[in-house]
């Protein structure tokens, strides 16, 4: 039987953060996720925001995580070398009755203690972002606002905590959960029994089963979809700022904002649904995409699509953040309620999450060989011709250009394939380097990404999936 | 940085590539060089097994590499020189040099005297039409689908839908179903054919293919690879009639709705672009509005048939070596070209006049399919050239000759009359 200190269900952000600080420290960490990728579910498909919890709710566990996270970005996101934009946050008011609301909204921002959010006029908020409704009467600037690819920081945070030991067992569905004498024994998945110290559920919208393994389902998770566009980048319309509506009793609404690759996102829906794994978007809710956003940016131009998915949010009945451990159920950690501040407030809880344990006596040595830095994917397209042509030189498959929508050569496909926790599946490689996530979605290098996953990991095309198990991409030869 | 020297550079080896390099050559260009991205000459030709190509041009039925073959043969022996695995990364139109990244030599600077795009085009996606639901594997646009079984001989699927009556989609149905696969119904949201009435006969009726018109894929289904497409009839404003929708069954659903002129380059180079074609604005010689960058084929306007093709990038090839040796025609007055009655839009855009007499080609498409018409270009009120024609369609190119010496006033339009 594997054995092990510590077992972090779910790779998503929470999961991998946590086990990114537990790699810091003389323990044996693994990370069990049912998927084939790190990344998790929700922690890919999402705002790809990273907030200052400006309107948390105060006083809250939430409110203290998203708040101490936000300020962590700066320096990881360096030393793992993961693009970080802080281009701030603004809140039109367009209406009059969202003009009162901003005092309100303000002062809990304060309450929260983020203390640089400023009131702007609407001239000076449309002087920042032109293309705003110019109706506008003024609104919120909050300059901290940041945005991220959160596939990569995730990815980043996984491939640097197994750099330092933590191990991963990925494609494995968690069945049972065996404690004994008031402690937990192993974790039994479909790839093997795994025997440990501690269990820490941060297994997002499936945590609530996974409570339930070990009694303790005091909560349902119910899945809130959000459903997204992202425009071309070449779209007519731009913005430069997250732009926030105001939000109302009912919900946050929908927002536009620049990725960090320089397309738009705009989005989300929020609509509950019985299913976790139902992810598909609908016409009624991408037409009240359409139509919400253009209060905020009139011109937005949905026809410059280039794709459109969906999220699902684990969202916690009854609702918050909710971080437990149990007198009666030694070396259980359950984590709930994390929501859209969750990959935000990941970094932060992976601290909280080690401090607990520490002050629930587990004595926890700090690693004198950790390894900080870690190198992400080079991207040849952002090089100078200089560094271009230095790299072909070096490697030739810098010069063969796969997809030509985003300049994404072999070598980057390929290093995406060979690092750690690296590229299984046509969408892992998207993922990783944007090869299929351009304006064709693939059309041109879907073929031959098939192709090098097949040849970089010795399997048959037949073999090559999209993402999880049975998302085969082909079906044969031909005749 | 690698630099080579020389007067046409030709940014792409396709079918247009290939035609602009041998008249280049012809007209006298010294030095004539082909970049292209691929690992052979032939873009798209290559994986175009089928038969249909070069009816118009060669009183022949080849196959796409028999067509390309023939300019392949022919720029051999002219010699004009090609570079493979060169993807081009930057048209500098004011420097006139190209940018491109090359295996075996690093990145590469090529300076020329003037400059022919011949990128073409690409093929409009699912999420480009928007069409709703799961996000599963075995959603395939047509063509590539057609690379993998044609180039690569692997098979994309069993049981398969296809959205989009385009050429595409009509020819990977009857591939599709030659190499055992089941093609259940192709779905046209027009109340018309999107490709060719020969490939809608050849293609699908031959082999029992449903074709459905004026019925769309209203979501798809499936979490891993899929399972099935609801589709539905439109209403006149080709809005789905969801009461009427039924679950099909299938594996694997091919989209072929439409192609776009891949003018990233171009737009990148701050070259005019028209907002109909999605291609450069060009006159008749083929040329932008840089001077020295010309272009050719489906990167201006996506066309029908590979022969049209063949012809208009033979104009681009011949003025962009013409104006590389300073020989372009000097242009006494520019006039406009535009679009009358049931013109979609017209290639070119702008006519140069100049002393030299020409016959001038005028490509177009319709908007909506007609019988018994005729075709005019006209100026003013003065008709300069017509033809009859049986039947339009959006479908397929139309095109009118009109003599340069008959141009009057800033203007000509071109239009479909109908009969009475």
């Amino acid at each position: 039987m594997l054995k092990t200190d510590v077992v972090v269900i779910g790779a998503g952000a929470v999961g991998c953060a946590i086990a990114h600080e537990l790699s810091k420290y003389k323990i044996d960490v693994l990370v069990v996720d049912m998927n084939e990728d790190v990344g998790g579910d929700a922690s890919k498909s999402n705002s790809a925001i990273i907030h200052t919890g400006y309107d948390a709710a105060p006083g809250t566990l939430e409110s203290q995580l998203v708040v101490a996270a936000n300020s962590m970005y700066d320096e990881l996101t360096q030393s793992l070398d993961v693009p970080f934009k802080r281009i701030g946050a603004i809140l039109p008011a367009i209406t009059q009755e969202q003009f009162d609301r901003l005092p309100e909204i303000k002062e809990k921002a304060f309450r929260n203690h983020v203390y640089d959010v400023e009131f702007k006029t609407g001239a000076e908020l449309l002087e920042m972002e032109p293309n705003l409704n110019p109706e506008v009467k003024g609104g919120l600037y909050i300059p901290r606002e940041s945005i991220i690819d959160p596939f990569i920081f995730v990815q980043a945070l996984a491939e640097n905590a197994n750099t330092n030991g933590v191990e991963f067992m990925l494609g494995a569905r968690v069945k049972d959960i065996k404690t004994e004498n008031g402690k937990i024994k192993s974790v039994v998945t479909s790839c093997g029994e795994i025997e440990t110290r501690y269990v820490i559920n941060s297994a997002g919208l499936y945590c609530d089963e996974i409570a339930e393994m070990v009694g303790k389902a005091e909560y349902k998770v119910v899945a809130r979809k959000g459903q997204f566009y992202i425009l071309d980048k070449n779209t007519s319309c731009k913005v430069e700022h997250i732009v926030l509506p105001i939000p109302t009793k009912v919900t946050k609404g929908k927002l536009m904002c620049p990725t960090m690759h320089g397309n738009m996102l705009v989005g989300p829906t929020a609509e509950d649904q019985e299913s976790k794994v139902d992810k598909s978007t609908t016409s009624a809710g991408l037409d009240s995409i359409a139509a919400d956003v253009k209060n905020l940016v009139p011109n937005v131009n949905i026809r410059d699509t280039i794709t459109q998915y969906s999220g699902l949010r684990p969202n916690r009945n009854p609702e918050g953040l909710h971080f437990d451990m149990y007198e009666d159920l030694e070396g259980y950690i359950n984590l709930s309620g994390v929501r859209s501040t969750g990959l935000t407030l990941s970094v932060a809880m992976g601290k909280y999450v080690v401090q607990q344990m520490m002050y629930h006596g587990e004595e926890l040595e700090l690693k004198d060989n950790f390894i900080s830095e870690r190198k992400g994917i080079i991207k040849f397209s952002e090089q100078t011709p200089e560094v271009q042509d230095k790299l072909i030189k070096e490697n030739p498959l810098y010069g063969n250009v796969i997809c030509r929508c985003e300049t994404i050569t072999e070598a980057e496909i390929v290093d995406a394939i060979n690092r750690p926790l690296g590229a299984k599946s046509v969408d892992a490689v998207k993922r990783r380097v944007r090869a299929g996530m351009g304006r064709c979605q693939g059309g041109f290098c879907g073929p031959k990404v098939i192709e090098i996953l097949a040849r970089e990991t010795g399997r048959s095309t037949t073999d090559i999936n999209k993402n999880n198990p049975g998302s085969y991409m082909v079906t044969g030869t031909t005749r | 940085m690698y630099c080579i020297k020389c007067d046409v550079a030709i940014i792409g080896g396709g079918p247009a590539g290939l035609a602009a390099a041998t008249s280049a050559k012809e007209e006298g260009a010294d030095k004539v060089l082909i970049i292209e991205r691929d690992n052979a000459l032939g873009g798209i030709l290559q994986q175009c097994i089928h038969p249909g190509f070069g009816l118009t041009r060669f009183n022949e039925e080849l196959t796409g590499p028999e067509y390309y073959g023939r300019f392949t043969d022919k720029i051999a022996e002219l010699g004009v020189e090609v570079m493979l695995n060169s993807m081009v990364l930057e048209v500098n139109d004011k420097r006139k040099e190209v940018i491109c990244t090359n295996s075996e030599y690093g990145l590469t600077c090529v300076q020329a005297g003037s400059i022919v795009l011949a990128m073409g085009c690409r093929e409009r996606t699912r999420a480009n039409i928007v069409v709703p639901g799961t996000r599963p594997a075995g959603l395939y646009t047509a063509g590539a689908a057609q690379r993998l079984v044609n180039r690569q001989n692997i098979m994309v699927g069993k049981k398969v839908v296809i959205l989009g009556s385009g050429d595409i989609g009509m020819i990977m149905a009857r591939r599709m179903t030659l190499e055992g696969a089941k093609v259940v119904m192709v779905v046209e949201l027009m109340s018309y054919l999107a490709g060719l009435t020969r490939n809608r006969v050849q293609c699908l009726d031959d082999f029992g293919i449903p074709l459905k018109l004026a019925h769309t894929i209203t979501r798809i289904e499936g979490n891993e690879r899929v399972t099935g497409v609801y589709v539905a009839p439109v209403d006149e404003n080709k809005k789905p009639i969801l009461e009427k929708e039924e679950l099909v069954e299938c594996d694997t659903v091919l989209f072929s709705v439409g192609l776009i002129p891949e003018n990233e380059l171009t737009s990148k180079a701050g070259i005019e672009i028209n907002r109909v074609t999605n291609g450069p604005l060009v006159n008749q010689y083929m040329q932008t509005s840089s001077p020295a960058v010309f272009a050719c084929g489906n990167v201006v306007h996506v066309n029908d048939l590979v022969d049209n093709v063949s012809s208009e990038s033979e104009q681009a090839g011949k003025y962009a070596a013409r104006f590389a040796m300073n020989k372009l025609p000097d242009a006494k007055k520019e006039i406009k070209c535009t679009v009358g009655r049931n013109v979609r839009y017209v290639c070119p855009q702008k006519l140069l006049i100049s002393d030299e007499a020409e016959k001038i080609s005028i490509y177009f498409r319709v908007l909506e399919p007609e019988l018994n018409v005729t075709l005019a270009a006209r100026c003013g009120d003065t008709v300069i050239a017509q033809k009859k024609e049986f039947r339009v369609n959006p479908g397929e190119m139309n095109h009118i000759v009109i003599d340069s010496s008959k141009l009057t006033g800033d203007e000509v339009t071109v239009e479909v009359v109908k009969e009475d």
